[in-house]
């Protein structure tokens, strides 16, 4: 069980620096919570992980780095999230501009209705990174490429994003979250709504962002969890069970609860 | 531990454990049957310890081809993984300890057709005997398949520091038929079946310690290697000093 007294138990994955801390982060959806007391450190260009069962809490916490549950009605955030020493909850952080650094990947592809080239220049342009024409085509080639989309639509920007397939769609949002450069790229269970050749895709195209971004991935395939992920956090209740390098989580854990829910005994 | 979810999950990591645990119970009476049949002189039970090798490479046929089939569909994660890994390395050493008892069989062959056996292999085999070598390894064996089924890694390091044991038996015998070998030159063939059977016995005890390593690691998560076998809390450890 998990250690009361000294919190999670976690393993050293021997990793890059931390990207992000958060300190006893609570959240609340009408006074019910939904994470309780969850201190971590998420490191800096490699992916981590969250599992856990259905209303773990691991996405409650995945939309706190970004500030998302700001815009959820009755939702209450305590405690302090750091990324790169500084509070993102502090009332001069701009939650605009903090979404620019933390860019955000949801388990359905959610294209904008337009095209192709739109989808991906819409950041850029509202976040004003392009002073002309030229830089945006460059941004935009830039992040399709890096999508691992760009020999795929190279020939028909103006086609409307929607009109790919659910995996290319999936892909297209990534381009358009890494468009405005983030630091952080936050993934909800992005292949839950794919096929097996496009998840392969996307589990391929985390793997190389990973190099550049931080990202934290949400996901219910604990196989995913074990072939993208470095670090793995194990969710229960709310609480953070346990954290540790990835192989360590799947091969021998340090906790009989994250034991007993990855090998399908929890319960 | 619980029950998995999937009861036919649960179902099928027992059903490979208790195939393990059978092909284990082979190996025992091979290795029994085969000193046996050395020490009285009995061709047919030696015959029958060679047969039964065709028996054993099934049954290590048939654990490989469930280990790849759990991990295929089932795909286990943490004490499963290791309960499955681990089950495919046990079934690879418990055929080679059928193996050499089948070979310890064919020598026991050899040394029947080659006459009576002299006076001296028999007061070797009284003196420091081959039975008491085979008890000790058989013994090994089932304290490594009973820590198998308890996932208890204490008796796996018991077999690991008792093969000092077998290793101080094999040292003993090997001495002495070396001793008589100088002595007398006109029985070396029957010498030399001699000295392969201890040392199959012996290496039959490697591949308990093996055995008892990977039981170890299932129960435990952590690999054991020789350099990192603590110190036997019995008197008599020589592994330490060793190390």
């Amino acid at each position: 069980m998990m250690n009361r007294e000294t919190g999670p138990v976690e393993t050293d994955a021997g990793l890059q620096s931390e990207k992000i801390e958060t300190r006893n982060l609570s959240v609340y959806y009408d006074n019910t919570p939904a994470v309780t007391d969850v201190s971590v450190q998420i490191p800096d260009r490699a992916v981590t992980a969250l599992i856990g069962a259905s209303g773990c809490g691991k996405t409650s916490f995945l939309r706190c780095i970004n500030r998302m549950n700001d815009t959820v009605p009755d939702a209450r955030v305590s405690g302090e999230i750091i990324i790169d020493g500084t509070d993102i909850n502090a009332p001069d952080v701009n939650p605009v501009t903090l979404r620019s650094r933390v860019g955000m990947v949801f388990q359905k592809p959610n294209p904008f209705p337009k095209t192709i080239y739109m989808n991906v220049a819409y950041g850029p342009k509202i976040h004003g990174l392009a002073a002309t024409p030229a830089e945006m085509d460059a941004i935009v080639e830039n992040a399709l490429q890096r999508a691992g989309l760009w020999s795929e639509v190279k020939d028909r920007l103006d086609q409307p994003g929607p009109s790919l397939s659910g995996g290319q769609q999936q892909r297209l949002c990534i381009a358009r979250a890494i468009a405005v450069s983030p630091e952080i790229i936050l993934m909800d269970e992005p292949c839950s709504a794919l096929d097996p050749i496009a998840t392969a895709r996307i589990e391929e195209l985390m793997d190389e962002l990973r190099q550049r971004y931080c990202i934290v991935l949400v996901t219910h395939s604990m196989q995913q969890a074990a072939r993208v992920s470095q670090k793995t956090a194990f969710f229960n209740l709310g609480k953070l069970v346990e954290i540790g390098d990835t192989e360590t989580i799947f091969t021998n854990p340090l906790e009989q609860m994250t034991q007993d829910y990855i090998t399908g005994r929890f319960g | 531990m619980h029950q998995h979810i999937v009861t036919s999950f649960s179902d099928e990591l027992d059903q490979l454990s208790a195939a393990l645990l059978q092909m284990g119970g082979l190996a025992e009476t091979m290795i029994s049957d085969a000193c046996q049949a050395l020490t009285t002189q009995n061709r047919e039970l030696a015959e029958r310890v060679i047969s039964r090798n065709f028996e054993m490479d099934k049954m290590e046929s048939d654990c490989q081809r469930d280990v790849t089939r759990l991990l295929a569909l089932r795909q286990p994660m943490a004490s499963d993984l290791r309960m499955v890994v681990g089950a495919i390395k046990i079934a690879g050493s418990i055929e080679r300890i059928g193996h050499l008892s089948k070979n310890i069989a064919q020598r026991s062959i050899h040394i029947m057709d080659s006459g009576n056996m002299s006076a001296e292999t028999k007061n070797v085999m009284s003196i420091n005997g081959i039975e008491r070598m085979g008890r000790a390894v058989s013994r090994q064996l089932q304290i490594a398949l009973d820590g198998y089924a308890r996932r208890d890694s204490e008796a796996a390091l018991r077999v690991i520091f008792q093969d000092d044991d077998i290793d101080s038996h094999y040292n003993a015998l090997l001495k002495s038929m070396l001793v008589y070998m100088t002595e007398d030159r006109q029985r070396l063939d029957e010498r030399s079946n001699f000295l392969f059977i201890v040392k199959n016995l012996e290496r039959i005890g490697d591949h308990c310690s093996n055995i008892a390593k990977v039981v170890h690691y299932i129960a435990t998560g952590n690999h054991i290697l020789t350099q990192n076998i603590p110190d036997q809390p019995t008197e008599g450890n020589d592994k330490a000093a060793k190390a």
